[in-house]
């Protein structure tokens, strides 16, 4: 580690329970957030993203259960917290925004009402200073005549300008890391470019470590450090973003980037990965991709593998890096020649 | 808002106006002529041409209908067929109590209501949660006066606690009370759940819980304000069938209001009385309803933009 990591996540498991049936949403998530950093977390959606980063927070909701593992936040595992003192986590220390803007604020509460909410359960400022300090968090997320939209319902506000709200709310309490659940995913392409502008802004002026999950690869390459790639509830690749995209090594995240439109390199075709992610139920014991995988064995479908260092700062989950590899020794996953 | 109240008020002239035409037309629609009524069955023709001019019957519809729209607004509504005096001075006494039967009803139907639905909905599926439903449930299919009879029953004539008849004490007011709003304590109750659990899995809750804010809060102060809005519109739905209610309600437990006014009217052939208390109740129960759909506006922000 190059620096100091401001979140530690060791092999976390959380799970649904939908009678008597067990859904591992997310099993076995490992992960570090470096300080300072933005970790980007991809995968299909259904793989854990939300989960994971919701059990970071233990936002769980029923019949949902974190059930191992560890999230160890400047040191201490959160997951040995009490709820009082996860509460003074929350919104303060470590803030989160999510994927819907529209139905993410509450209607029956003004803009300035939920952000001074924030300075009021944190730092127990009133209602007269808790404004002052919402306006000025308002103009600081780009939101124009703040003073007139403090009193505004959200309905009264567009998509993009309720995903500023819920930055300047994330934001309020200057938080060393924020949570980013697909932050532009229900907006225009216009406004996403702008949203994730302001993200990295303020990341920049407040020096927040960010964790982006989302479907889009371009913001991956815009704003994370580094990428942790989910498949089926697990991390299957952990690099740092610049040699994950020259040398990706899982045949998932291969056929991540060979499915998507890239900028960075000339495509002949988009290569869509086949098959679909399969239901729980159907999840092979062994390699959780070896279902759709190209290159999978007799043995990948049966044995687990382990994510394993292969250099500093990167991992990962497959037998095609391991000894035991009982396939074809020259095995090519990722062919840069193909592309030019 | 203001003008929102004001084109409300003026909304309500032709709804008033059909409810007066309704009520005017029930007299002449019920058979019998009330002059034959009034100067009883063996009267000589004279006096009943006499009693018809002395209504004004003997004039065009339209003309007694302007009459007796003219009248109701100053509050005449005629005599009494039973002891000639004035309508007004029957009502009078006993539509405060009748008011206030309705009143207390609801208060403690909301009351009830709510803290159930809360209680039942944070406590979803445990043991609490499931004795409090299937209590609601009872206090839902069990017809009110049938609830009365058994508080009779066992709360004044086994136990000696409340007294079975009348309404002043509040010893007196318990059990009415009890009878006309569990009905509605139990719809609120149910309506509360199922609306907080809705509101619960809403993903503002999650962003109020990912503030840090309290449980306490995020129930009270982000969902219940919003899980009360469908709720508020079933109050006001519920509050016809109280007063409804309340002329059972006054039966059992002999209460001198107009519910039992009405009663006894109708069994009289009173239909003076009897037309100025549906008057009356539909025009309360119009104006209850205005009250329901402002409060649902300053709940719900939203429909002020439409
Ligand atoms: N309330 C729930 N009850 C049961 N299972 C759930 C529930 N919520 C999530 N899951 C399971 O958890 C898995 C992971 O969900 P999650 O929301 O983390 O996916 P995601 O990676 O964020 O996907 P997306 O890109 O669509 O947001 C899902 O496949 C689903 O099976
Ligand atoms: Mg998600």
């Amino acid at each position: 580690m190059q620096s100091e990591s401001i979140l530690k996540v060791k092999d976390l498991k959380t799970s649904f329970f939908d009678e008597g049936n067990e859904i591992k949403a997310v099993d076995g998530v490992t992960f570090d957030v470096p300080q300072g950093k933005t970790l980007g977390i991809v995968g299909e959606s259904g793989s854990g993203k939300s989960i994971s980063a919701l059990s970071i927070l233990q936002l769980i909701d029923e019949p949902g259960k974190i059930i191992g593992g560890e999230v160890i936040f400047k040191g201490k595992n959160l997951l040995e917290n009490s709820d009082k003192e996860m509460r003074k986590i929350r919104g303060n220390q470590i803030s989160m925004i999510f994927q819907e803007p529209m139905t993410s604020l509450n209607p029956t509460q003004t803009v300035g009402q939920q952000i001074r909410e924030a300075y009021k359960t944190h730092q127990g400022i009133g209602k007269k200073e808790g404004n002052k300090k919402a306006i000025e968090m308002l103009k600081t997320v780009g939101i124009p005549s703040p003073e007139r939209r403090i009193d505004q319902y959200p309905f009264e506000l567009s998509g993009g300008m309720r995903q500023r709200v819920m930055i300047a709310m994330a934001l309020a309490c200057k938080p060393e890391l924020l949570i980013a659940d697909e932050p532009t995913t229900a907006l225009d392409v216009t406004i996403q470019a702008q949203i994730i502008e302001l993200i990295k802004e303020l990341q920049k002026d407040l020096g927040m470590s960010v964790i982006m999950i989302t479907h889009d690869l371009g913001v991956i390459a815009e704003t994370c450090d580094y990428v942790a790639v989910m498949y089926g509830g697990k991390v299957v690749e952990y690099r740092d973003v610049i040699t994950l995209f020259k040398d990706p090594k899982h045949p998932y995240t291969v056929g991540l980037l060979n499915s998507l439109p890239r900028h960075d390199i000339e495509q002949e075709e988009l290569i869509p990965i086949k098959g679909t992610v399969p239901s729980p139920d159907e999840m092979p014991a062994g390699c959780r991709f070896a279902s759709r995988c190209p290159f999978a064995t007799e043995h990948c479908f049966v044995n687990l593998p382990e994510l394993i260092d292969i250099e500093e700062n990167g991992q990962i989950r497959c037998w095609i890096y391991t000894d035991e590899w009982d396939g074809d020794q020259e095995v090519k996953v990722y062919e840069p020649e193909r592309t030019s | 808002m203001t003008t929102y109240i004001i084109r409300r008020l003026l909304q309500l002239i032709p709804v008033l106006i059909g409810v007066s035409i309704l009520v005017f037309s029930l007299m002449h629609l019920t058979p019998g002529n009330p002059a034959l009524i009034l100067a009883g069955e063996h009267a000589p023709p004279e006096t009943i041409r006499a009693i018809e001019k002395r209504l004004g019957l003997d004039q065009p519809l339209h003309i007694q209908y302007f009459d007796f729209l003219k009248n109701a607004v100053q509050l005449e509504f005629g005599t009494s067929m039973r002891d000639r005096l004035p309508v007004i001075d029957h009502i009078k006494p006993r539509i405060g109590t009748t008011i206030a039967l309705a009143i207390y009803s609801t208060i403690f139907s909301i009351f009830f209501g709510l803290i159930i639905g809360i209680i039942s909905a944070v406590r979803k599926y445990s043991f609490s949660d499931i004795s409090l439903m299937i209590i609601a449930l009872f206090g839902l299919s069990m017809p009110n006066f049938w609830l009365g009879i058994i508080l009779i029953q066992f709360f004044s004539l086994k136990l000696g606690w409340f007294p079975p008849s009348g309404w002043g004490e509040l010893s007196q007011i318990v059990m009415p009370v009890i009878t006309l709003g569990t009905a509605g304590a139990a719809i609120i109750a149910r309506m509360t759940r199922s609306s907080m659990l809705e509101v619960i899995s809403q993903d503002y809750i999650r962003t109020a819980r990912a503030k840090g804010v309290s449980e306490r809060i995020v129930i009270y102060r982000h969902a219940l304000k919003n899980a009360l809005i469908p709720v508020v519109t079933i109050v006001g739905l519920q509050f016809g069938g109280l007063l409804a209610g309340t002329v059972l309600t006054e039966s059992v437990f002999a209460i001198n209001g107009m519910g039992k006014l009405v009663v006894d009217s109708i069994t009289a052939r009173d239909f003076p009385i009897v037309q100025a208390c549906v008057l009356i109740i539909a025009v309360i129960f119009v104006f209850v309803n205005l009250i329901v759909d402002i409060t649902y506006r300053v709940l719900n922000k939203r429909i002020e933009l439409d």
